[in-house]
Order: C-alpha cells, then structure tokens, then sequence
C-alpha cells in the first residue's frame, strides 16, 4: 500500500490551502499598511483615558 | 491504493478558484472602475494606501453579495444556460459555504472600510449588500418585471461609495454618477432579454419581454434610453466634468438614442430576419458606454490635474 502518492484532490486543497495563506496575509499587510498611514498622518493619537491631557487642548496664541 | 480515501470528505473538493468565482470577478472588475474614478476625482484625495483599501473593501463588499446571490439563486440558477456553471449550482461550492462565505466578507468589508475611510462610506456599502441581496435577489427578481430596474441601483452605488469614502459626504457629483449607472441598467439588461429568449422563462424569473410582451420590452427601452441620456450630459457641466466628458456624453448618448429608436421601430419579424442584429449592436455598445463615460471623467481628472484645462 503506497501512502505517499499525490491524488489529484491534493492539489485542489493545496491550491485552497495557499490561496487562503496568500489572501491572509495580503489582509495582515493591508491592515498594518492602514495602521502605519493612520497613526503618522498627524493627527491626535492619544485617546481619553480621563485625566485632562494639557497637550491635546488647542493652543491659544495671546 | 493512495491514502485518499481515508480522508475524503465530499465528492468534490473546491479549489481556491471555486471560491473566488462565487465574488464574480468580472462584476467585480466594473465596480472596482468606478469605485476608483468616485473616489479620484472626488475634491478631496485620499493617502494612497487608504485608497487602495478603500476599493479593495469596495470590491470585496461587492463580491459578498455576489455570493450571498449564488447562494440563494442556486436553484434558478442551475436551469439556466448562462448560469448553470456557476460553483454552487454545479456542485462545486456547498450552499452553506457560499452562505458563509458572503456574510463574513460583508461584515470584514463593511467594518474595514468604516475604519480606512468614514463610516457614511460603511454605511452606504452596507446598503449596498442589503440592498442586492436582500432587496434585489430575495424579494424583487422572483416578483417583479421591474427587477432590472431596481437591481440596477445596487451595481449604481460604487462610485458614490467611492467619492463618500474621499469626501465623507454625499454631494450632486456623486449622485449623478450613480443615475449613469441606474439609468444604463435597464436598457442594457432588456437589449440582451430580447435576443437570449429562453432561459430567464425556463427559470420562471419575471422578464419585462414575458410578462409584458416584446414590444412594451422595446417602448421601454427607449424611455429609458431617452430618460439617460440627459444625465451624463449634466454630469460633464457639473465640476468633475470637463470637455472630454461633454464629447463623451453627448456622442454615446446620441448613439445610444438612435439605437434605441431603431430597437423601438422593429417588430419580431424584422428582429428575427437578421438575427437580432441591431439589438445585438445595442448591447454591445452598451458595454463600452459605462467604460468610455468613466473613462472620460477620468481624462478631464487628468487633464485638470496636469493643468491643461
């Protein structure tokens, strides 16, 4: 009895396997390509955490 | 003797393509355009990687539906020709898996997109998914002749998707765009019901050409056609417009008029003489119209950008 040979609905979950790997791993390098753009674009990133944070108040030119 | 047969499961194993056919690529391909012409030549731009998640998710929200649709239309799906080859009707894909596969990708698209871009643009794809189907595939395609006309405004919504996620706002532009596509829907769909006779009968699926009969289907036509053709006309004057899109629009439409009336003025005897020559032209041409239309909003885009107008 020979276990090793490759039926061809190996392939066919092959194929499956990697195309889920690739599509993950697309959907990682989109979501931490969004988090790099969203955290640098200048905009305030800390959130309240409920003590008054004098730096994210607007500044006031007198 | 392999080791297979201690580890099958079913009688068929889908591969990945099996899959991705349920998100019905070539749909996929014309929201994926005019998602990206809403969204550049909105006045406001996005980064660039924001803008490619924002049509990414446009996309992956379409082809949800899409799949949400072959799971729910496998049974009409598997009597008709065109569509018979499709993974859940030809047994390639379980109904279950098509099931699944449609609310997580909507629910993935819906949330990623609120997070890359602004949650109307979310909200108006999760329309956009209720909308085809719920709306368009569960309740409308079974009931009414005017199922053409409604399932159109779900195909319409992703260039005002696209344009939402840039500006966070809906504005006359983005409307427009849509009423392109809404209003292209009906005599595109009708054109071809007119030459493919048999399937959406065979399938018991309400056409304008059965339920109405044939002539109403090319009355219809050429309302529709007529009811059009002003809209990219106004389109080009508003600010995404430019002289491309004005050369455009008033030279496809006065094409597509003169072919709607010439479809108007034919009966079946001289439809069948030449084998639906002049529908099958029609249809053709329709193809190109929403492509070239887009295209030249895209031109003028360019042409601003680049400061030539």
């Amino acid at each position: 009895m020979d276990l090793k040979a490759t039926h061809e609905l190996h392939q066919r979950r092959l194929s499956r396997n990697v195309g889920v790997a690739l599509t993950l791993v697309s959907f990682v390098a989109v979501v931490f390509g969004l988090t790099v753009v969203k955290v640098t674009s200048g905009e305030a990133v800390q959130g309240f955490d409920h003590t008054v944070r004098t730096e994210l108040l607007p500044v006031e030119n007198n | 003797m392999t080791d297979i047969s201690a580890s099958i499961t079913r009688e068929y194993e889908p591969t990945f393509g099996d899959y991705f056919a349920l998100l019905k690529p070539r749909v996929m391909s014309l929201v994926v355009f005019t998602a990206l012409v809403g969204l550049l030549v909105a006045p406001v731009s996005l980064h660039p990687v924001e803008a490619f998640a924002a049509i990414l998710f446009i996309a992956v929200g379409a082809g949800a539906s899409g799949a949400l649709n072959m799971w729910y239309d496998a049974d009409i799906d598997a009597v008709m020709r065109r569509t018979a080859k499709r993974p859940v009707p030809s047994g390639r894909v379980e109904p279950g898996e098509a099931l699944a596969i449609g609310v997580g990708l909507s629910g993935i698209s819906v949330v990623m997109l609120a997070l890359a871009t602004n949650l109307l643009a979310a909200f108006l794809l999760a329309f956009t998914i209720l909308f085809y189907a719920v709306v368009y595939t569960m309740w409308l395609k079974r009931s009414t002749p005017q199922n053409i006309v409604i399932g159109g405004a779900a195909g319409a919504f992703p260039p005002l998707i696209g344009w939402v996620a840039a500006t966070g706002s809906v504005s006359v532009e983005a409307v427009l765009m849509f009423a392109v596509i809404f209003m292209w829907t009906p005599p595109h769909f009708w054109a071809l019901a007119l030459f493919m006779r048999s399937d959406y009968d065979d399938a018991g699926v309400p056409m304008l050409t059965v339920t109405h009969g044939r002539k109403s289907t090319r009355n219809h036509i050429l309302a529709y056609t007529v009811l059009l053709a002003p809209v990219p006309v106004w389109l080009a004057l508003t600010s995404i417009g430019g002289p491309v899109t004005m050369l455009v629009a008033v030279a496809l439409n006065a094409w597509f008029l003169w072919g709607a009336y010439q479809i108007w003025r034919r009966d079946e005897v001289m439809s069948e003489a030449d084998n639906f020559k002049v529908e099958k032209a029609f249809f053709r041409f329709s193809l190109y119209y929403l492509f070239v239309h887009f295209g030249a909003l895209l031109v003028d885009y360019a042409l601003k950008a680049g400061g030539v107008i």
